[in-house]
């Protein structure tokens, strides 16, 4: 009679998925893409083709490491550990490749990060992420994690490891740009925030106590946010142009039909139904014998507006506030196309220029700038939740 | 103390209270019970104005309560709701402070009042002050909702069905409970409930409410000897009420004098309790001793049915 002995182990059918993309990776996808100038097609070189034979098969070997654990190993503090020092180790080939396939002094040659390198690059993001969704840390631990991210790659980017990668040398060329398009970017995306809230709140507030508002003015707000984002733009074009033409003070605030005032315009519309339907909902949670217990003791409607009711409500407003924070930031990107600014521009002009490079360097900052936006915001309503849960 | 003269209210061609008029005493509890739609939690609401009345008026020690904007009116009476309506977000020493918090009591006597507050309904203070109400069991949230409603020292506390989300065995005890308090504070207590039992229990006087009207006002034994409607006899209950007139009355009001029986019963006992006592131990007399153990007298079993009779 056979007795089984060895333990079986289980394979994580997550990490076996990510293994395989790793593998492709690495084998057959091109790490980087080497280009003479900005504009030619380049020719795609592999891990191996470009770093010397010891760091690649050091690499190599790091990365398999990873996979097998990704493949067998449960524990999620490993897994996350895994996954971040995979990061650092395809940061670190990236950069070196960078450096050892530029000439010294070359300023003209391009090395940009190919698919095989962004493939590995998501992998690995993905095995951290499901790694932090199985160890749910603590909202502080979490930003924590974020700043130091953060930290990390800033340090990086300021010790000039990655100067001789393609997104690199579009940024050392649009230095001063890129600091402005960045304050304007988010500048549009938290005025048009604080607009909405300003507007929404109110409106909010008014929708609860007046029931027979609510559909209309939810069902009105509705229809902007099917308007696509372009559309909005150009519908706002016209009468703005018209009404900086008609008085001569709009003009002269800066109210005109392209630029900062119609993308302005546009976020703050889009950013309206998130807010007024939160701060509804929210409102409507609040328990009905608390706030009649609040008018029984003798507190008047504006204490029983902001100290209970607007109070119990203020998780479910900061999530809307998060969904509106994320949203705009990815829409400031459209808002280029109308001279409104913002990092989009890089992004529309490398689209024209067929420069890819340019396109990431306008597209990277705007994910790490929602991303981060997102963790903060979520971060702080679990706190708020927790307390009171 | 509250007169309630000619009270009324309409919502369009509908009316909700009719033309009530009563006196409610001066440090007693006085219950208005009826069947959902009577109109009861309406003719409550509109002594501390949750409710404008449409005529009529509500007077308070001879002042009318429509003198002053209504959120000062009551900030000067107690109010506690069913399922309490503590504040999530604050915890219970916050909570209690509410009304002193808007009066502008200062710390010391906010502090001072929360912690008595707490100790009176046992809730050992440092326990407690901390704690929010979902942490609380549902017999400690209606303590604290009680506490709320006392901590401004109000002269009047109006109670809406507080003890409706209750079990049983905790609703007893929270009864008990307030029969202390309103002794300990002579609070004038207006409390409103659709449940007979609790109103002969802690009313001095009930009123029986139907269609927006007060059918009768009295003591709870004049509502069972003599009901003024039909209605008020069926909801005092025709069966059981030789019974429910036993259990208005102690043993120890009406103990005869000098020992006699074989055993005891505690003077507070009622005489449903002490018959159905005698009852079950085959026993026609038994002693009244009092909380001391001191014999008080004694009761017999036909003492006790001639007090269960229509006079």
């Amino acid at each position: 009679m056979a007795i089984r002995s060895a333990r079986r182990i289980r394979i994580d059918p997550l990490g076996a998925l990510l293994s395989v993309a790793g593998a492709t990776a690495l084998l057959w996808l091109p790490f980087v893409v080497f280009k003479l100038n900005r504009i030619l097609p380049g020719d795609a070189r592999t891990l191996v083709q470009v770093l010397p034979a010891s760091a690649a098969l050091a690499c190599q070997a790091g990365l398999l490491l990873i996979a097998l654990l990704a493949l067998a190993v449960a524990d999620a503090r490993l897994r996350l550990v895994a996954a971040l020092i995979g990061v650092v180790i395809v940061a670190a080939a990236v950069a070196t490749a960078g450096n050892l396939l530029t000439p010294a002094g070359n300023r003209v040659v391009r090395v940009a990060p190919g698919a095989g390198f962004w493939l590995l690059l998501v992998a690995l993001g993905l095995m951290a992420t499901d790694a932090l969704t199985r160890l749910r840390p603590r909202p502080a631990v979490r930003v924590l994690m974020l700043a130091l991210f953060i930290a990390l790659a800033l340090a990086a980017l300021a010790h000039g490891s990655f100067d001789h990668l393609s997104v690199m040398r579009e940024y050392a060329i649009n230095a001063d740009r890129f600091a402005r398009e960045t304050r304007q970017h988010i500048g549009l995306a938290l005025g048009s925030l604080g607009a909405a809230l300003l507007v929404a709140l109110p409106l909010g507030i008014l929708c609860h106590r007046v029931p027979r508002l609510r559909g209309a003015v939810l069902g009105a707000l509705n229809v902007i946010q099917t308007i696509p984002a372009i559309a909005l733009y150009g519908i706002l074009m016209a009468p703005l142009g018209a009404l900086a033409a008609a008085v001569p003070l709009a003009a002269r605030l800066g109210i005109r039909g392209i630029g900062t005032t119609p993308a302005l315009l546009a976020l703050f519309f889009y950013s309206l139904l998130p807010v007024v339907a939160n701060t509804v909902a929210g409102l409507k949670r609040v328990s009905p014998a608390a706030v009649e217990a609040a008018r029984g003791m003798g507190m008047t409607r504006w204490q029983i507006l902001t100290g209970v009711e607007l109070v119990l409500a203020l998780p479910t407003i900061i999530t809307a506030i998060r969904i509106v924070l994320v949203q705009n930031i990815g829409l400031v990107t459209v808002a280029a196309l109308i001279g409104g600014g913002g990092l989009g521009v890089f992004v529309f002009q490398g689209i024209g220029q067929a420069a890819i490079d340019l396109v990431l360097l306008g597209a990277i900052p705007t994910v790490a700038l929602a991303f981060s936006a997102a963790v903060l915001l979520d971060a702080l309503v679990e706190t708020m939740n927790r307390a009171r849960a | 103390m509250i007169s309630i003269d000619n009270l009324s209210k309409q919502y369009g061609a509908t009316t909700v209270v009719d033309c009530v008029s009563m006196d409610i005493e001066r440090n007693s509890i006085t219950v208005i019970v009826g069947t959902s739609g009577s109109g009861k939690s309406t003719l409550l609401r509109m002594i501390n104005r949750l409710i404008e009345s449409s005529s009529g008026r509500v007077l308070i020690d001879g002042s009318d309560t429509t003198a002053e904007p209504a959120h000062l009116l009551r900030r000067r009476i107690g109010y506690a709701i069913q399922g309490n309506g503590l504040f999530p977000h604050r915890t219970v020493a916050q909570n209690i402070a509410t009304v002193p918090r808007l009066l502008g009591w200062d710390d010391t006597r906010v502090r001072a009042r929360v912690d008595q507050l707490l100790t009176v309904f046992q809730l050992e203070p440092a326990e407690f002050a901390g704690k929010f109400p979902h942490q609380l069991s549902g017999g400690q949230q209606q303590r604290v909702g009680v506490a709320r409603a006392l901590a401004a020292e109000p002269a009047v506390l109006l109670m809406d069905e507080p003890f409706g989300a209750l079990d049983p065995i905790i609703r007893a005890k929270a009864q008990d409970d307030l029969l202390e308090i309103q002794r300990r504070f002579a609070t004038t207590i207006v409390l409103v409930t659709h449940d007979m039992d609790e109103a002969f229990r802690l009313g001095s006087r009930v009123a029986v409410m139907s269609r927006g009207r007060v059918l009768q006002y009295d003591r709870p034994a004049v509502l069972i000897t003599r009901p003024a409607d039909p209605f008020v006899s069926q909801m005092t209950g025709m069966a059981d009420r030789a019974m429910r007139l036993l259990s208005l009355t102690s043993a120890g009001e009406v103990a005869l004098p000098g020992a006699a029986g074989e055993f005891s019963i505690a003077a507070s006992a009622s005489l449903r309790d002490a018959l159905s006592e005698l009852v079950w131990r085959g026993a026609d007399a038994a002693a009244i001793v009092d909380t001391t153990g001191t014999v008080r007298g004694h009761l017999t079993v036909a003492a006790i049915l001639a007090h269960g009779r229509a006079v």
